[in-house]
């Protein structure tokens, strides 16, 4: 599973990235999260609005942090 | 009393807290209202009580209302409207979408991407931080509906006149290279639930109170300061109405600050307080708003210096013919 954080290094993003790995901890899942924090490749996925959170390619949440019970719907 | 101008006096005005301010001035502190220590700490307490409380409830509401308007789902709008429709729906849009000025890079590429005409972005752009529900709320509080009125039916004027001019020069060729490059993707803002609204709308009143608390102490400081310790003969010199350049140096101070409306309603209440004309008080609040230096080097990193400084022309001018017309006609508002 690939999870890419859209986001230039806002409070947000490290919020958003903290959660999912509470979330992957929870569901014993391995992934590789990666940070995308160049501007014109976050606009690229349809994205203005960050945090982004892209998971195998498909945009789940723009613009606010999920909790982590919401992440591991979209993670399952 | 009619029910209205009583709702507005106590929910808008807050005469309660005004009152209650002065109990605490009067009889806790025991000071004279009329001492310049006792008239700015109640000045002080007063507006910094005020701004949060109107900051909390306006920013919830303007939120919960912004949830429906996502930059994505405004791009797709804007992308139905050609001309001139295109600047004023840009400019409305402006008013509604959530928007901080770190996502302005963002929005101007992906508006560009998705094949809108520069002037179109420019008048969201300029009409984003300028105009809104909550300004104009505030404003109503502070200076009452009128002049509210007024505020926003010019800063959305400079921003479709402002984004046309842009938009006739033919600019497209002093945008950076790169934003071309950026495919245009459309996706689904995603339905959001009742609950996702009311916690999103949370979010950005704890958001915007975190960002923005040190800039309303500040303005209220400032506020305070011109309330009661600075003589109005030498505040009527630098930004009086006899001084033909008042709206120019009060617009050119405003430009390079960062700041949003909030911060600076106690300033312009404290300068209107001491007979500063209303046309030079908006400029000062419409330079604030509408540029800053962090957005001006944020916008750098999209299009070319030509276009940036045109930019900067445009909203700087529109803010000082605003300014010298409505001290003109402000016989109008008072």
């Amino acid at each position: 599973m690939e999870i890419k954080i859209l986001g230039t290094g806002c409070s947000k993003c490290d919020k958003l990235e903290k959660n999912i790995e509470i979330a992957l901890k929870e569901l014993n899942i391995n992934a590789n999260i990666i940070k995308v924090e160049n501007l014109a490749e976050i606009v690229s996925y349809g994205v203005m609005s960050t945090p982004g959170l892209v998971i195998d390619g498909e945009v789940k949440a723009i613009g606010k942090v999920p909790n982590v019970k919401d992440l591991k719907k979209m993670l399952k | 009393m009619n029910i209205f101008s009583w709702l507005n006096a106590q929910l808008l005005k807050m005469e309660w807290l005004w009152n209650l301010v002065r109990l605490l001035v009067e009889k806790v502190f025991g000071l004279s209202m009329e001492s310049k220590v006792g008239g700015s700490i109640h000045f002080f307490i007063y507006d910094t009580i005020k701004i949060f409380i109107l900051l909390s409830v306006l920013i919830f509401i303007i939120s919960y209302i912004q949830s429906y308007f996502p930059p994505e789902r405004t791009k797709k709008i804007l992308g139905k409207f050609k001309g001139i429709k295109g600047n004023i729906f840009g400019a409305l849009l402006g008013t509604v979408t959530p928007f901080c000025s770190c996502s302005s890079i963002p929005i101007f590429i992906g508006f560009t991407s998705a094949g809108l005409p520069l002037g179109v972005t420019f008048s969201f752009l300029i009409s984003s931080p300028l105009v809104d529900l909550a300004s104009f709320l505030l404003l109503a509080s502070f200076f009452g509906a009128k002049i509210a009125t007024a505020y926003v039916v010019v800063g959305l004027i400079l921003a479709v006149v402002g984004g046309t001019i842009i938009d006739k020069l033919g600019m497209e060729k002093y945008i950076e290279g790169y934003v071309w490059g950026v495919q245009n993707v459309d996706i689904e803002a995603g339905k959001m639930t009742k609950e996702e609204r009311i916690s999103f709308a949370k979010e950005q009143v704890q958001d915007i109170v975190k960002r923005v608390w040190i800039y309303i102490l500040i303005g209220v400081g400032i506020g305070a300061a011109i309330h009661n310790w600075i003589p109005q003969p030498i505040i009527e010199k630098i930004v009086g109405q006899d001084n033909p350049f008042a709206v120019l140096l009060a617009t050119i101070v405003g430009i390079p600050i960062y700041a949003d409306i909030f911060g600076t309603i106690p300033i312009a209440e404290a300068l209107i307080a001491k007979g500063v004309g209303l046309g030079t008080v908006l400029s000062f609040m419409m330079g604030v708003t509408a540029l800053s230096l962090p957005s001006i080097i944020m916008l750098s990193q999209v299009v070319k210096p030509k276009l940036l400084a045109l930019f900067i022309f445009i909203v700087t001018t529109g803010i000082i013919i605003i300014g010298y017309a409505f001290n003109i006609f402000s016989y109008i508002f008072v």
